[in-house]
């Protein structure tokens, strides 16, 4: 991958700044997300918290369920493959989808190593619980970074964790003196030039999203405050009594994360919100979050 | 009535933070435009580029929309980059026109997918006598221009950069590049004046300053 690829894959997510990417299973929810204003849809076959319920392995979505997606909506499109499943993201790549999500939420194919990204055209979003994960995905190319969370529970904690513990992370790395920092590099696992870029900007040389557990307004405004760029839902939308409503309003509480009184408005009789998962209940090996080396 | 001397940016999603940090280069004190009581001193609005659809759909639910078009009709300029040119564009392939501010038809998404995103170095010589690094990502395509339409920057079969009297649309992100030559252009548009040329190092990561997570004081 030449450099001004990397720049262009960075700029992309760059525009989706401020904005709600939402996970879809067909056509007819894509146009629902675009409809209600959604900057990018996540093209999968069963959301999360599906995934969850039915167990087994899980894999990269069919190539035509996902063509037929891109038909059906003009705002970009992302596809998940498996940790580590190059041949899957090889597809994606060929199928020209928008961005490749390497996801924990699939069962992993590799348990020691990611995907090269840096051999693909196609710009990639990966997870993270913290800066050492963060920098080396984007060692490995990746042009977008977002929390892990705990995918399908409807529950926030997790996201909180993740970015609370980049923010400090960040905040440890930029107060160093500079001899201080190769071993904080070789303690919290952080290339070093990654670690030089997060010390000279003062945060990730890439946009940096919320996911996993994403369910309400308030949760994707609560995210915003914390830093992030924007915000995934995944199982939060389709999985609530009334999706159209609800994606509308998570929309509407993101671009006006600040504003109390919008994002009270936005949080307004929206009906059931999706049956969530208490993430303090889970066993460790039960986390999707988790998954990723 | 106030006077009509600050740029602003219209801060719903999308690249906001990239044209903000490209006028406070120029020496402007930039306004982050999220309310309907806002245009009021406004000589200049860019729409920046983001998602057409999201950005059309926080328009109208926040009421900006019809306030935008009053302070437009009151001699506010407009400049929309990519998405935002689709916002002003009267025509829009297969879809109903948004803002509909300017007589120009547009298709969106007119290159293809992320892959088909690119650079490119070209001479605008009403904007700068300096080549000029554009940056396409996405990029919708301006087919048709009405007869008080000019353009800009013309390539191959499409316009990538045409003004009227009111409004400078590009399909094109001035606002990931290192130069502020279409800054400084729309800003003079605006009868604003530019108070300092900064020597300051523009990358793709000058925004970034804006969106510290440590204390930028630092």
């Amino acid at each position: 991958m030449e450099n001004n690829r990397f720049e262009l894959n960075a700029q992309l997510a760059q525009m989706l700044k401020g904005g709600v990417i939402m996970d879809v299973i067909n056509p007819e929810q894509a146009k629902i997300a675009e409809e209600a204003g959604a900057v990018a849809v996540m093209a999968l076959e069963r959301v999360p918290a599906d995934i969850r319920a039915d167990g087994g392995v899980s894999r990269m979505s069919d190539p035509e369920m996902i063509a037929e997606i891109q038909a059906a909506v003009s705002i970009p499109v992302m596809a998940k493959a498996r940790i580590g499943h190059f041949v899957e993201a090889q597809i994606l790549e060929a199928l020209k989808v928008d961005y490749i999500d390497e996801s924990e939420v699939l069962t992993p194919a590799d348990e020691e190593n990611h995907i090269d990204k840096s051999k693909f055209s196609v710009p990639f979003v990966c997870g993270a619980r913290n800066l050492g994960e963060a920098a080396r995905r984007i060692a490995e190319g990746s042009a977008m970074i977002r929390t892990k969370g705990e995918a399908g529970t409807g529950d926030v904690v997790e996201a909180v964790r993740h970015m609370r513990q980049m923010k400090k992370d960040i905040k440890e790395l930029c107060a160093l003196d500079p001899e201080e920092v190769m071993p904080f590099c070789r303690d919290n696992g952080v290339p070093y030039n990654v670690a030089l870029q997060v010390r000279e900007l003062g945060r990730l040389p890439v946009v940096n999203f919320a996911a996993g557990g994403i369910a309400t307004p308030a949760d994707a405004a609560l995210m915003m405050q914390l830093g992030c760029d924007g915000v995934f839902v995944g199982s939060g939308i389709f999985k609530s009594g009334d999706p159209a409503l609800r994606a509308r309003a998570i929309v509407k509480a993101t671009a006006y994360y600040k504003d109390a009184t919008k994002v009270m408005e936005a949080s307004k009789g929206l009906g059931e919100p999706m049956v969530g998962i208490n993430c303090s209940g889970m066993a460790e090996d039960e986390k999707l979050a988790k998954r990723g080396w | 009535m106030a006077t009509r001397n600050r740029i602003g940016v219209l801060d719903l999603q999308g690249g906001v933070l990239e044209h903000i940090n490209h006028l406070q280069a120029l020496g402007l004190n930039p306004v982050r435009v999220k309310e309907a009581s806002q245009f009021d001193d406004l000589a200049g609005l860019i729409l920046p580029g983001g998602e057409s659809t999201c950005l059309i759909r926080l328009l109208n639910i926040f009421e900006i929309a019809p306030k935008l078009k009053e302070a437009f009709a009151d001699g506010m300029k407009i400049w929309g980059t990519c998405a935002g040119a689709i916002l002003l564009a009267k025509n829009i392939e297969g879809n109903n026109s948004q803002l509909g501010l300017m007589d120009i038809s547009i298709a969106r998404n007119a290159f293809g997918f992320q892959v088909d995103s690119f650079n490119a170095k070209v001479k605008v010589p009403k904007v700068s006598n300096d080549e000029i690094e554009l940056t396409f990502i996405r990029a919708p395509k301006i087919k048709e221009l009405g007869t008080n339409v000019k353009a800009l920057l013309e390539i191959d079969d499409y316009v990538a950069a045409a003004e009227d009297e009111n409004c400078l649309a590009t399909v094109f992100h001035p606002e990931l590049t290192s130069s502020l030559a279409f800054h400084k252009y729309f800003v003079q548009k605006c009868g604003v004046k530019v108070s300092t040329d900064s020597d300051e190092h523009l990358s793709r990561t000058s925004w970034m300053k804006l969106a510290r997570i440590t204390n930028p004081s630092k």
